[in-house]
Protein backbone atom coordinates (compact mmCIF):
# COMPACT_ATOMS: atom_id res chain seq x y z
CA UNK A 1 0.00 0.00 0.00
CA UNK A 2 1.45 3.65 1.03
CA UNK A 3 0.09 6.95 -0.35
CA UNK A 4 2.25 9.31 -2.53
CA UNK A 5 1.77 12.62 -3.57
CA UNK A 6 3.52 15.14 -5.54
CA UNK A 7 2.12 18.85 -6.30
CA UNK A 8 4.40 21.05 -8.41
CA UNK A 9 3.20 25.17 -8.68
CA UNK A 10 2.52 26.70 -11.57
CA UNK A 11 1.04 29.94 -10.21
CA UNK A 12 1.62 32.12 -7.28
CA UNK A 13 -1.20 31.53 -5.96
CA UNK A 14 -0.92 27.78 -5.92
CA UNK A 15 2.74 28.50 -4.10
CA UNK A 16 0.87 30.59 -1.85
CA UNK A 17 -1.71 27.94 -0.92
CA UNK A 18 1.29 25.18 -0.86
CA UNK A 19 0.91 23.85 2.28
CA UNK A 20 -2.76 24.07 2.31
CA UNK A 21 -3.13 21.56 -0.83
CA UNK A 22 -0.59 19.45 0.50
CA UNK A 23 -2.30 18.71 3.39
CA UNK A 24 -6.05 17.95 2.00
CA UNK A 25 -4.20 15.87 -0.54
CA UNK A 26 -2.37 13.82 1.79
CA UNK A 27 -5.60 13.46 4.50
CA UNK A 28 -6.88 12.05 1.32
CA UNK A 29 -4.37 8.89 0.91
CA UNK A 30 -5.07 8.26 5.30
CA UNK A 31 -6.31 4.65 3.75
CA UNK A 32 -3.59 3.70 1.84
CA UNK A 33 -0.93 4.56 4.69
CA UNK A 34 -2.32 5.21 8.28
CA UNK A 35 0.95 4.24 10.19
CA UNK A 36 2.90 7.63 9.15
CA UNK A 37 2.82 10.49 7.18
CA UNK A 38 5.57 12.74 6.19
CA UNK A 39 6.32 15.72 3.11
CA UNK A 40 9.21 17.31 1.55
CA UNK A 41 8.82 21.17 0.70
CA UNK A 42 10.69 23.50 -1.55
CA UNK A 43 10.90 26.64 -0.34
CA UNK A 44 12.52 29.84 1.20
CA UNK A 45 15.53 29.44 -0.44
CA UNK A 46 18.62 30.35 1.93
CA UNK A 47 20.95 33.04 0.98
CA UNK A 48 24.14 32.45 -1.23
CA UNK A 49 26.88 29.79 0.31
CA UNK A 50 24.42 29.60 3.42
CA UNK A 51 22.46 25.86 4.12
CA UNK A 52 19.30 24.54 5.68
CA UNK A 53 18.65 21.96 7.81
CA UNK A 54 16.24 19.82 9.24
CA UNK A 55 16.17 18.60 12.37
CA UNK A 56 14.54 15.92 14.66
CA UNK A 57 14.47 15.40 18.00
CA UNK A 58 12.53 12.60 20.14
CA UNK A 59 12.95 14.79 22.94
CA UNK A 60 9.75 17.29 22.67
CA UNK A 61 11.48 19.61 25.23
CA UNK A 62 14.31 19.80 23.29
CA UNK A 63 16.27 23.31 23.36
CA UNK A 64 16.59 23.97 19.54
CA UNK A 65 18.14 27.74 21.14
CA UNK A 66 20.98 25.38 22.13
CA UNK A 67 21.64 23.82 18.70
CA UNK A 68 21.49 27.39 17.07
CA UNK A 69 24.18 28.79 19.59
CA UNK A 70 26.10 25.90 18.60
CA UNK A 71 25.90 26.17 15.01
CA UNK A 72 26.59 30.25 15.48
CA UNK A 73 29.72 29.24 17.62
CA UNK A 74 31.14 26.79 15.16
CA UNK A 75 29.97 28.74 11.67
CA UNK A 76 29.79 32.37 12.64
CA UNK A 77 26.66 32.19 11.50
CA UNK A 78 22.65 30.43 12.25
CA UNK A 79 18.77 32.10 11.71
CA UNK A 80 16.43 31.40 15.13
CA UNK A 81 15.14 28.02 14.56
CA UNK A 82 11.81 27.34 12.59
CA UNK A 83 10.12 24.83 15.27
CA UNK A 84 7.37 22.83 13.94
CA UNK A 85 6.56 20.27 16.27
CA UNK A 86 9.56 17.52 16.51
CA UNK A 87 11.44 19.51 14.19
CA UNK A 88 13.17 22.87 13.83
CA UNK A 89 14.93 24.45 10.96
CA UNK A 90 17.70 26.08 11.12
CA UNK A 91 19.42 28.27 7.97
CA UNK A 92 23.29 28.38 8.62
CA UNK A 93 26.22 30.20 7.29
CA UNK A 94 27.81 27.43 6.29
CA UNK A 95 27.33 24.85 3.63
CA UNK A 96 25.25 21.69 3.87
CA UNK A 97 28.03 19.33 4.23
CA UNK A 98 30.04 21.16 6.97
CA UNK A 99 26.25 22.23 8.63
CA UNK A 100 25.62 18.50 8.73
CA UNK A 101 28.61 17.08 10.20
CA UNK A 102 28.55 19.56 12.80
CA UNK A 103 25.04 18.18 13.74
CA UNK A 104 26.24 14.83 13.10
CA UNK A 105 29.61 15.31 15.75
CA UNK A 106 28.11 17.25 18.26
CA UNK A 107 24.60 16.39 18.24
CA UNK A 108 24.15 12.62 17.89
CA UNK A 109 20.89 12.46 19.44
CA UNK A 110 19.43 14.81 16.98
CA UNK A 111 18.41 13.24 13.04
CA UNK A 112 19.07 15.52 10.56
CA UNK A 113 15.89 14.92 8.60
CA UNK A 114 17.06 16.91 5.28
CA UNK A 115 20.22 19.06 3.99
CA UNK A 116 20.40 21.47 1.24
CA UNK A 117 19.71 25.10 0.39
CA UNK A 118 15.87 25.07 -0.37
CA UNK A 119 14.39 21.10 1.03
CA UNK A 120 12.62 20.82 4.34
CA UNK A 121 11.22 17.74 5.69
CA UNK A 122 8.82 17.16 8.04
CA UNK A 123 7.49 13.59 9.13
CA UNK A 124 5.45 11.72 12.31
CA UNK A 125 4.07 8.94 13.19
CA UNK A 126 0.14 8.47 13.22
CA UNK A 127 -2.44 9.64 11.34
CA UNK A 128 -1.96 12.40 7.90
CA UNK A 129 -4.86 14.43 9.61
CA UNK A 130 -2.73 14.32 12.71
CA UNK A 131 0.23 15.00 11.49
CA UNK A 132 -1.57 17.92 9.21
CA UNK A 133 -2.42 19.97 12.44
CA UNK A 134 0.88 19.06 14.23
CA UNK A 135 3.10 20.48 11.76
CA UNK A 136 0.38 23.24 10.49
CA UNK A 137 0.90 22.53 7.05
CA UNK A 138 -1.13 25.04 6.24
CA UNK A 139 0.79 27.79 6.74
CA UNK A 140 3.68 26.59 4.76
CA UNK A 141 4.24 28.34 0.93
CA UNK A 142 6.54 27.28 -1.38
CA UNK A 143 7.00 25.93 -5.19
CA UNK A 144 6.79 22.00 -4.57
CA UNK A 145 5.99 19.31 -2.72
CA UNK A 146 5.87 16.10 -2.24
CA UNK A 147 4.14 13.66 0.63
CA UNK A 148 3.85 10.10 1.89
CA UNK A 149 1.16 8.35 3.98
CA UNK A 150 2.78 4.77 4.82
CA UNK A 151 1.72 1.91 5.91
CA UNK A 152 4.56 -0.50 7.07
CA UNK A 153 5.93 -3.57 5.76
CA UNK A 154 9.77 -3.77 5.81
CA UNK A 155 10.66 -1.90 8.77
CA UNK A 156 8.90 -0.87 11.90
CA UNK A 157 6.73 2.20 12.34
CA UNK A 158 9.01 5.02 13.43
CA UNK A 159 9.59 8.66 12.78
CA UNK A 160 12.80 7.88 11.43
CA UNK A 161 11.40 4.75 9.84
CA UNK A 162 8.75 7.48 7.78
CA UNK A 163 9.08 8.95 4.65
CA UNK A 164 10.38 11.05 2.54
CA UNK A 165 13.87 9.96 2.66
CA UNK A 166 16.75 12.41 1.33
CA UNK A 167 19.83 10.86 1.25
CA UNK A 168 21.84 13.89 -0.70
CA UNK A 169 21.04 17.62 -0.68
CA UNK A 170 17.93 19.50 -1.55
CA UNK A 171 16.97 15.75 -2.88
CA UNK A 172 13.86 13.56 -1.96
CA UNK A 173 12.14 10.62 -2.64
CA UNK A 174 8.37 9.32 -1.91
CA UNK A 175 7.70 5.53 -3.19
CA UNK A 176 5.01 3.38 -3.14
CA UNK A 177 6.27 -0.65 -3.34
CA UNK A 178 9.28 -2.54 -2.65
CA UNK A 179 12.25 -3.57 -3.55
CA UNK A 180 14.12 -6.49 -3.54
CA UNK A 181 17.46 -6.00 -4.55
CA UNK A 182 18.00 -2.83 -1.87
CA UNK A 183 20.23 -4.86 0.71
CA UNK A 184 22.83 -5.53 -1.96
CA UNK A 185 22.43 -2.28 -3.89
CA UNK A 186 23.11 -0.50 -0.10
CA UNK A 187 26.33 -2.56 0.65
CA UNK A 188 27.62 -1.09 -2.87
CA UNK A 189 26.55 2.46 -2.82
CA UNK A 190 28.05 1.96 0.94
CA UNK A 191 31.52 1.35 -0.71
CA UNK A 192 30.38 5.41 -2.75
CA UNK A 193 30.77 6.67 0.17
CA UNK A 194 26.62 7.03 0.93
CA UNK A 195 25.25 7.02 3.79
CA UNK A 196 22.33 5.51 5.14
CA UNK A 197 20.99 5.94 8.49
CA UNK A 198 17.89 2.92 8.45
CA UNK A 199 17.45 -0.51 7.12
CA UNK A 200 14.87 0.99 4.92
CA UNK A 201 14.18 0.05 1.18
CA UNK A 202 13.02 3.43 0.18
CA UNK A 203 16.32 5.35 1.42
CA UNK A 204 18.52 3.08 -0.83
CA UNK A 205 16.43 4.33 -3.99
CA UNK A 206 17.28 7.39 -2.63
CA UNK A 207 21.02 6.94 -2.18
CA UNK A 208 20.92 5.26 -5.57
CA UNK A 209 19.61 8.60 -6.91
CA UNK A 210 21.86 11.26 -4.98
CA UNK A 211 25.23 8.79 -5.86
CA UNK A 212 24.30 9.22 -9.98
CA UNK A 213 23.09 12.87 -9.30
CA UNK A 214 26.82 13.36 -7.85
CA UNK A 215 28.43 11.51 -10.23
CA UNK A 216 27.05 13.95 -12.88
CA UNK A 217 23.65 12.75 -13.90
CA UNK A 218 20.70 14.75 -14.83
CA UNK A 219 17.72 13.80 -12.71
CA UNK A 220 16.53 12.32 -15.53
CA UNK A 221 19.30 10.02 -16.35
CA UNK A 222 19.58 9.12 -13.04
CA UNK A 223 15.56 7.77 -12.92
CA UNK A 224 16.47 6.25 -16.26
CA UNK A 225 19.34 4.51 -14.21
CA UNK A 226 16.82 3.18 -12.04
CA UNK A 227 15.48 0.85 -14.48
CA UNK A 228 18.40 -0.74 -14.84
CA UNK A 229 19.39 -1.04 -11.19
CA UNK A 230 16.63 -1.63 -9.34
CA UNK A 231 14.92 -4.65 -8.92
CA UNK A 232 10.71 -4.49 -7.30
CA UNK A 233 8.25 -2.79 -7.70
CA UNK A 234 7.93 1.48 -7.68
CA UNK A 235 6.14 4.44 -8.32
CA UNK A 236 8.66 6.97 -7.72
CA UNK A 237 7.89 11.00 -6.98
CA UNK A 238 11.43 12.60 -6.82
CA UNK A 239 12.10 16.39 -6.04
CA UNK A 240 15.21 18.27 -6.63
CA UNK A 241 15.61 22.13 -5.28
CA UNK A 242 14.46 22.90 -8.98
CA UNK A 243 12.92 19.72 -10.23
CA UNK A 244 9.87 17.58 -9.74
CA UNK A 245 10.01 13.65 -11.81
CA UNK A 246 8.16 10.92 -11.49
CA UNK A 247 9.03 7.47 -12.41
CA UNK A 248 7.51 3.48 -12.59
CA UNK A 249 8.86 0.52 -12.93
CA UNK A 250 8.07 -1.44 -16.02
CA UNK A 251 5.72 -3.78 -14.69
CA UNK A 252 3.30 -0.75 -13.00
CA UNK A 253 1.58 -2.04 -10.41
CA UNK A 254 1.80 0.17 -8.20
CA UNK A 255 -0.79 2.89 -9.03
CA UNK A 256 0.14 6.35 -10.15
CA UNK A 257 -2.07 9.32 -12.02
CA UNK A 258 -0.79 12.48 -13.06
CA UNK A 259 -2.64 15.36 -14.09
CA UNK A 260 -1.90 19.26 -14.79
CA UNK A 261 -3.82 22.54 -15.27
CA UNK A 262 -2.49 25.97 -16.10
CA UNK A 263 -1.83 26.69 -12.45
CA UNK A 264 -0.34 23.04 -11.18
CA UNK A 265 1.05 19.81 -11.63
CA UNK A 266 -0.01 17.47 -9.46
CA UNK A 267 0.79 13.40 -9.02
CA UNK A 268 -0.59 11.26 -6.59
CA UNK A 269 -1.51 7.01 -6.10
CA UNK A 270 -4.89 7.72 -6.71
CA UNK A 271 -7.65 10.86 -8.05
CA UNK A 272 -8.87 11.44 -4.51
CA UNK A 273 -5.73 13.51 -3.49
CA UNK A 274 -5.83 15.43 -7.34
CA UNK A 275 -9.76 16.01 -7.07
CA UNK A 276 -9.51 18.30 -4.13
CA UNK A 277 -7.16 20.57 -5.79
CA UNK A 278 -8.90 23.96 -7.60
CA UNK A 279 -9.81 23.51 -11.03
CA UNK A 280 -9.19 19.65 -10.58
CA UNK A 281 -12.09 19.20 -12.59
CA UNK A 282 -11.22 20.28 -15.89
CA UNK A 283 -7.39 19.29 -15.30
CA UNK A 284 -5.56 17.40 -18.02
CA UNK A 285 -5.46 13.70 -16.13
CA UNK A 286 -3.44 10.88 -17.36
CA UNK A 287 -1.79 7.47 -15.62
CA UNK A 288 2.12 7.54 -16.41
CA UNK A 289 3.15 5.36 -18.64
CA UNK A 290 5.62 2.51 -17.36
CA UNK A 291 9.34 3.07 -17.26
CA UNK A 292 8.60 6.21 -18.85
CA UNK A 293 10.96 9.51 -16.98
CA UNK A 294 8.73 12.46 -16.55
CA UNK A 295 10.14 15.50 -14.92
CA UNK A 296 9.40 19.16 -14.42
CA UNK A 297 11.69 21.78 -13.67
CA UNK A 298 11.69 25.19 -12.87
CA UNK A 299 14.43 28.24 -12.46
CA UNK A 300 15.44 28.40 -9.33
CA UNK A 301 14.98 31.97 -7.46
CA UNK B 1 -44.69 -3.46 -3.21
CA UNK B 2 -43.88 0.07 -4.34
CA UNK B 3 -44.85 1.48 -7.27
CA UNK B 4 -42.24 1.44 -9.57
CA UNK B 5 -40.93 5.16 -10.49
CA UNK B 6 -41.67 6.41 -13.86
CA UNK B 7 -38.54 6.97 -16.31
CA UNK B 8 -38.74 10.57 -15.99
CA UNK B 9 -37.90 11.04 -12.78
CA UNK B 10 -34.08 11.22 -12.66
CA UNK B 11 -32.77 10.28 -8.93
CA UNK B 12 -30.00 13.00 -8.00
CA UNK B 13 -27.59 11.77 -5.51
CA UNK B 14 -24.30 14.26 -4.51
CA UNK B 15 -21.36 12.65 -2.45
CA UNK B 16 -20.79 16.02 -1.42
CA UNK B 17 -23.52 15.71 0.69
CA UNK B 18 -25.05 11.76 0.65
CA UNK B 19 -22.06 9.35 2.17
CA UNK B 20 -20.99 6.31 -0.52
CA UNK B 21 -22.16 3.95 1.98
CA UNK B 22 -25.66 5.24 1.87
CA UNK B 23 -25.90 5.64 -1.61
CA UNK B 24 -24.97 1.94 -2.65
CA UNK B 25 -26.90 0.72 0.34
CA UNK B 26 -30.05 2.20 -1.62
CA UNK B 27 -28.62 1.04 -4.80
CA UNK B 28 -28.03 -2.51 -3.14
CA UNK B 29 -31.68 -2.36 -2.13
CA UNK B 30 -33.13 -1.64 -5.61
CA UNK B 31 -32.38 -5.73 -5.78
CA UNK B 32 -35.27 -6.56 -3.12
CA UNK B 33 -37.37 -3.16 -3.45
CA UNK B 34 -38.59 -1.16 -6.66
CA UNK B 35 -37.43 2.28 -7.06
CA UNK B 36 -36.08 4.63 -9.31
CA UNK B 37 -34.74 3.78 -12.44
CA UNK B 38 -33.02 6.57 -13.22
CA UNK B 39 -29.93 7.67 -11.29
CA UNK B 40 -27.44 10.60 -11.42
CA UNK B 41 -24.21 10.75 -9.37
CA UNK B 42 -22.72 13.77 -8.41
CA UNK B 43 -18.72 14.83 -6.98
CA UNK B 44 -17.84 11.23 -7.36
CA UNK B 45 -14.07 12.77 -6.68
CA UNK B 46 -12.47 9.42 -7.24
CA UNK B 47 -14.38 7.60 -4.94
CA UNK B 48 -14.19 3.55 -4.21
CA UNK B 49 -16.53 1.14 -5.14
CA UNK B 50 -18.55 3.24 -6.24
CA UNK B 51 -22.10 1.41 -7.73
CA UNK B 52 -21.41 -2.03 -6.73
CA UNK B 53 -22.57 -5.24 -6.97
CA UNK B 54 -25.83 -3.82 -8.44
CA UNK B 55 -28.37 -6.40 -9.15
CA UNK B 56 -31.76 -4.23 -10.86
CA UNK B 57 -32.88 -2.69 -14.13
CA UNK B 58 -31.23 0.42 -13.79
CA UNK B 59 -29.48 3.42 -15.47
CA UNK B 60 -26.56 4.99 -13.85
CA UNK B 61 -24.96 8.26 -14.63
CA UNK B 62 -21.52 9.24 -12.94
CA UNK B 63 -20.51 12.59 -13.67
CA UNK B 64 -17.19 12.83 -12.46
CA UNK B 65 -14.07 10.69 -12.13
CA UNK B 66 -14.18 7.59 -10.27
CA UNK B 67 -11.71 5.64 -8.21
CA UNK B 68 -11.38 1.78 -7.97
CA UNK B 69 -13.42 -0.95 -9.16
CA UNK B 70 -16.53 0.99 -9.93
CA UNK B 71 -19.20 -1.11 -11.10
CA UNK B 72 -17.57 -4.32 -10.10
CA UNK B 73 -20.00 -7.27 -9.57
CA UNK B 74 -22.75 -5.53 -11.93
CA UNK B 75 -25.83 -7.37 -12.92
CA UNK B 76 -28.49 -5.87 -15.45
CA UNK B 77 -27.46 -2.38 -14.40
CA UNK B 78 -26.32 0.14 -17.48
CA UNK B 79 -23.63 2.37 -15.74
CA UNK B 80 -22.04 5.12 -17.57
CA UNK B 81 -19.13 7.27 -16.38
CA UNK B 82 -18.65 10.95 -17.74
CA UNK B 83 -14.70 10.45 -16.36
CA UNK B 84 -11.85 8.69 -16.12
CA UNK B 85 -12.14 5.41 -14.05
CA UNK B 86 -9.23 4.50 -12.20
CA UNK B 87 -8.19 0.44 -11.46
CA UNK B 88 -10.70 -2.60 -11.99
CA UNK B 89 -13.75 -0.65 -13.57
CA UNK B 90 -16.20 -3.35 -14.03
CA UNK B 91 -14.34 -6.00 -12.54
CA UNK B 92 -16.38 -9.26 -12.08
CA UNK B 93 -18.68 -7.59 -14.31
CA UNK B 94 -21.87 -10.45 -14.61
CA UNK B 95 -24.38 -8.76 -16.97
CA UNK B 96 -25.29 -5.21 -18.10
CA UNK B 97 -23.30 -2.16 -19.49
CA UNK B 98 -20.70 -0.12 -18.25
CA UNK B 99 -19.57 2.73 -20.47
CA UNK B 100 -16.49 5.16 -19.48
CA UNK B 101 -16.16 8.08 -21.79
CA UNK B 102 -12.64 8.45 -20.84
CA UNK B 103 -9.45 6.50 -19.78
CA UNK B 104 -9.15 3.63 -17.04
CA UNK B 105 -6.53 2.41 -15.50
CA UNK B 106 -5.25 -1.41 -14.84
CA UNK B 107 -7.49 -4.53 -14.89
CA UNK B 108 -10.72 -3.32 -16.67
CA UNK B 109 -12.85 -5.98 -16.58
CA UNK B 110 -11.18 -8.60 -14.74
CA UNK B 111 -12.28 -11.50 -14.32
CA UNK B 112 -16.38 -10.60 -16.02
CA UNK B 113 -18.37 -12.97 -16.36
CA UNK B 114 -20.78 -11.20 -19.06
CA UNK B 115 -21.88 -8.20 -19.83
CA UNK B 116 -20.79 -5.41 -22.05
CA UNK B 117 -17.35 -2.73 -21.23
CA UNK B 118 -16.92 0.18 -23.11
CA UNK B 119 -13.76 2.06 -23.17
CA UNK B 120 -14.01 5.57 -25.15
CA UNK B 121 -10.73 6.70 -24.55
CA UNK B 122 -7.75 4.29 -23.37
CA UNK B 123 -7.38 1.14 -21.37
CA UNK B 124 -4.30 0.79 -19.37
CA UNK B 125 -1.96 -2.28 -18.20
CA UNK B 126 -3.96 -5.71 -18.14
CA UNK B 127 -7.14 -5.17 -19.63
CA UNK B 128 -9.56 -7.72 -19.29
CA UNK B 129 -6.98 -10.00 -17.34
CA UNK B 130 -8.58 -13.54 -16.83
CA UNK B 131 -11.96 -12.80 -18.53
CA UNK B 132 -14.67 -15.62 -18.41
CA UNK B 133 -17.18 -14.17 -20.91
CA UNK B 134 -17.34 -10.42 -20.67
CA UNK B 135 -16.71 -8.63 -23.78
CA UNK B 136 -14.80 -4.95 -24.09
CA UNK B 137 -14.81 -2.81 -26.26
CA UNK B 138 -11.96 0.17 -26.12
CA UNK B 139 -11.60 2.96 -28.04
CA UNK B 140 -8.38 3.73 -27.85
CA UNK B 141 -5.25 1.87 -27.15
CA UNK B 142 -4.83 -0.85 -24.20
CA UNK B 143 -1.10 -1.50 -22.05
CA UNK B 144 0.24 -4.13 -21.55
CA UNK B 145 -0.38 -7.82 -20.48
CA UNK B 146 -4.10 -7.19 -21.64
CA UNK B 147 -6.01 -10.26 -21.58
CA UNK B 148 -3.47 -12.13 -19.76
CA UNK B 149 -4.85 -15.50 -19.24
CA UNK B 150 -8.31 -15.01 -21.10
CA UNK B 151 -10.79 -17.62 -20.88
CA UNK B 152 -13.71 -16.37 -22.63
CA UNK B 153 -15.61 -13.24 -24.26
CA UNK B 154 -13.81 -10.70 -26.35
CA UNK B 155 -11.05 -7.69 -25.82
CA UNK B 156 -11.76 -5.37 -29.25
CA UNK B 157 -9.45 -2.81 -29.20
CA UNK B 158 -9.76 0.00 -31.76
CA UNK B 159 -6.48 1.39 -31.08
CA UNK B 160 -2.85 -0.47 -31.01
CA UNK B 161 -1.93 -3.09 -28.44
CA UNK B 162 1.14 -3.20 -25.14
CA UNK B 163 3.56 -5.46 -25.05
CA UNK B 164 2.75 -9.45 -24.60
CA UNK B 165 -1.28 -9.02 -25.37
CA UNK B 166 -2.70 -12.35 -24.57
CA UNK B 167 -0.26 -13.98 -22.40
CA UNK B 168 -1.41 -17.68 -21.80
CA UNK B 169 -4.86 -17.44 -23.08
CA UNK B 170 -7.16 -19.43 -23.49
CA UNK B 171 -10.82 -19.48 -25.54
CA UNK B 172 -11.21 -15.81 -25.08
CA UNK B 173 -11.12 -13.48 -28.68
CA UNK B 174 -9.40 -10.77 -29.60
CA UNK B 175 -9.74 -8.18 -32.62
CA UNK B 176 -6.64 -5.34 -32.67
CA UNK B 177 -6.95 -2.52 -35.30
CA UNK B 178 -3.65 -0.94 -34.76
CA UNK B 179 -0.61 -2.02 -33.93
CA UNK B 180 0.16 -4.96 -31.29
CA UNK B 181 3.65 -4.08 -29.65
CA UNK B 182 4.19 -8.25 -28.78
CA UNK B 183 2.04 -10.71 -28.27
CA UNK B 184 2.41 -13.19 -25.08
CA UNK B 185 2.83 -16.90 -24.53
CA UNK B 186 0.85 -19.14 -26.88
CA UNK B 187 -0.72 -16.32 -28.34
CA UNK B 188 -1.16 -16.55 -32.19
CA UNK B 189 -2.80 -14.27 -35.09
CA UNK B 190 -5.67 -16.18 -36.38
CA UNK B 191 -7.56 -16.53 -39.33
CA UNK B 192 -10.49 -13.76 -39.64
CA UNK B 193 -13.42 -15.66 -40.85
CA UNK B 194 -16.85 -14.35 -41.62
CA UNK B 195 -18.26 -15.62 -38.18
CA UNK B 196 -15.44 -13.51 -36.62
CA UNK B 197 -16.65 -10.24 -38.76
CA UNK B 198 -19.94 -10.74 -37.71
CA UNK B 199 -19.22 -10.91 -34.46
CA UNK B 200 -16.79 -7.70 -34.27
CA UNK B 201 -19.85 -5.67 -36.28
CA UNK B 202 -22.19 -6.87 -33.69
CA UNK B 203 -19.61 -5.49 -30.63
CA UNK B 204 -18.60 -2.32 -32.22
CA UNK B 205 -22.16 -1.72 -33.10
CA UNK B 206 -23.41 -2.45 -29.30
CA UNK B 207 -20.59 -0.14 -28.24
CA UNK B 208 -21.36 2.88 -30.38
CA UNK B 209 -18.06 2.60 -31.87
CA UNK B 210 -17.76 3.64 -36.10
CA UNK B 211 -15.26 1.33 -37.47
CA UNK B 212 -14.91 -1.31 -40.33
CA UNK B 213 -14.58 -5.00 -38.79
CA UNK B 214 -12.44 -5.40 -42.28
CA UNK B 215 -9.46 -3.11 -40.43
CA UNK B 216 -9.16 -5.52 -37.33
CA UNK B 217 -6.99 -8.55 -37.12
CA UNK B 218 -7.62 -11.39 -34.79
CA UNK B 219 -6.03 -12.69 -32.05
CA UNK B 220 -6.21 -16.16 -30.11
CA UNK B 221 -4.64 -19.30 -28.33
CA UNK B 222 -2.47 -21.34 -30.16
CA UNK B 223 -3.29 -24.28 -27.44
CA UNK B 224 0.11 -24.98 -26.91
CA UNK B 225 0.09 -24.77 -23.13
CA UNK B 226 -2.94 -27.03 -22.84
CA UNK B 227 -0.96 -29.79 -21.87
CA UNK B 228 2.50 -30.78 -20.70
CA UNK B 229 4.94 -30.81 -23.54
CA UNK B 230 7.94 -33.40 -22.16
CA UNK B 231 10.14 -31.28 -24.95
CA UNK B 232 9.51 -28.29 -22.20
CA UNK B 233 10.51 -30.09 -19.16
CA UNK B 234 14.00 -28.30 -18.78
CA UNK B 235 12.13 -25.19 -18.50
CA UNK B 236 11.30 -25.86 -15.53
Amino acid sequence: MCGIVGLFAKSTEVEERLGEHLAAMLVQMSSRGPDSAGVAVYRDPAPGDWSKLTLYSADPREHWGAVMDGLRDAFGECEEPSIRASHAVLVVGADAAAAESWVREHRPDLRVMSAGRVIEIYKETGLPEEFAAAFALEDIRGTHALGHTRMATESRVTTEGSHPFSTGFDLCLVHNGSLSNHNRLRENLRREGVEFQTENDTEVAAGYLAWRMREGATLEQALEGCLEDLDGFYTFAVGTADGFAVLRDPIACKPAVLAETDDWVAMSSEWRSIAVLPGAADARAWEPEPAVVYVWEKALV
Amino acid sequence: MAVPATREAVEVVDLETTSLRELNQRLHDLARVSGPQSWRILNPNGAHALACGLDADIEIEIQGHVGYYCAGMNKRATVRVHGNASTGIAENLMSGLVVVDGNVSQSAGATGRGGLLVVRGDASSRCGISMKGIDIVVGGSVGHMSAFMAQKGCLVVCGDAGEALGDSIYEARIYVRGRVASLGADCVEKEMRDEHLAQLAGLLEAAGVDASPADFRRYGSARRLYNFEIDNAGAY
